[in-house]
């Protein structure tokens, strides 16, 4: 089919569904005239239930958590394939590569921003259940963190301090701890993945029952996976 | 006025669709389907809003005080992690189409080849 052609069907398509789509948004309440009662029922009563405060997490971890188990799954199969796809096809190992001195104040800047970023990364997975952030959120950060070392400064120096035999091994315990602690859940003679742990006091690090630890498995998987679909694409740059 | 949010999600679908379909390059198209996933956000944190409410987090706000939806939020943060896998394993997969055909033009990607 010629460009003009696919376009032409394109537009015919699409103008059906902009149709359908106005429809179905005309049928919705306004816009802040929330008509649901889940959200509502949450913000009453998470709290109590759960003492974590951000609610979010507390939906995240806890009242779908069997939900974000699929999501872990998700992530680690992406990765799963990033790898193969680039592994295989890489007809030699990656030589030891004379990167050239990246633009001085950029190396600056990087090397003062990764261990903020760092530590950045870290608060955020560990205030996930008192204050906006969490697993996914902070295990992003964090392995920007490292990822900018690679950019910045040396990707020798990254792949030493993110050796890939290590990201894998702790991208797999990540996803295998969530899932442990989702077993914990029915050696307690719980449902599965339901919290087992104390709830603790409101407002501490600790409080929320499996929720922080959840978080924790959460942020090291996200970390690690972030890490390594970065170190294949460096691999690939390295190549060349 | 009060539509204008889910106007805007309708318009990010839209035009990612239109940038997927017309793109001439593997790595445009990737981007442009990002587009059209983030007016998936859009929809999902514009359905959730509570007029007036603050974020579904209980820290430091007054008992009583109106929030918004957590469930679309943490809906949201489900399709953020998806949309970022995605976009990793087909960028993945571009990498490897432009190792093996030199190009990244899909309209020359005709042939199947062994």
């Amino acid at each position: 089919m010629s460009r003009r052609a696919r376009t032409a069907l394109f537009l015919a398509g699409g103008a059906g569904l902009v149709a359908l789509l106005a429809w179905g948004f005309a049928g919705l309440p306004a816009f802040g005239d929330y008509h649901g009662v889940y959200g509502h029922l949450l913000n009453q009563r998470s709290l109590g239930q759960t003492h974590a405060m951000n609610t979010v997490v507390a939906v995240t971890f806890d009242y779908r958590g069997f939900d974000t188990l699929g999501e872990e799954f998700i992530l680690f199969a992406s990765v799963l394939g990033v790898a193969l796809l680039l592994r295989e096809a890489r007809s030699r190992p990656p030589e030891e590569v004379d990167v050239r001195e990246p633009f001085d104040p950029v190396r600056a800047t990087g090397t003062i921003a990764t261990p903020l970023f760092f530590l950045l990364g870290l608060f955020v997975i560990a205030h996930g259940n008192l204050t906006p952030g969490g697993g996914f959120q902070g295990g992003v950060v964090t392995a920007v963190a490292i990822v900018l070392i690679g950019l910045a400064a040396d990707r020798s120096v990254f792949h030493r301090l993110a050796p890939k035999p290590f990201a894998d091994l702790l991208e797999g315990i990540g996803v295998g701890a969530y899932a442990a602690i989702g077993v914990g859940g029915v050696a307690a003679g719980a449902a599965f993945l339901q919290s087992f742990d104390e709830r603790g006091k409101i407002g501490l690090l600790t409080s929320g029952g499996t929720i922080p630890l959840l978080n924790w498995a959460t942020g090291i998987e996200v970390t690690a996976a972030v890490v390594l679909i970065a170190s294949e694409f460096f691999e690939e740059l390295e190549e060349r | 006025m009060s539509y204008l949010p889910y106007a805007l999600a309708g318009w990010l679908f839209v035009v990612g669709l239109y940038g997927v379909v017309t793109s001439r390059n593997l790595i445009h198209l990737v981007m442009c389907l990002s587009v059209a996933q983030s007016g998936t956000y859009v929809l999902l944190l514009a359905i959730g809003y509570v007029k007036g409410g603050t974020a579904p987090i209980v820290n430091g706000v007054a008992l009583g005080t109106r929030m918004v939806d957590p469930v679309v939020q943490a809906l949201t943060l489900t399709d953020v992690v998806v949309s970022v896998t995605t976009l990793a394993l087909l960028l993945a997969i571009a990498v490897e189409v432009h190792k093996r055909t030199g190009t990244l033009d899909p309209d020359e990607l005709r042939e199947m080849r062994g």
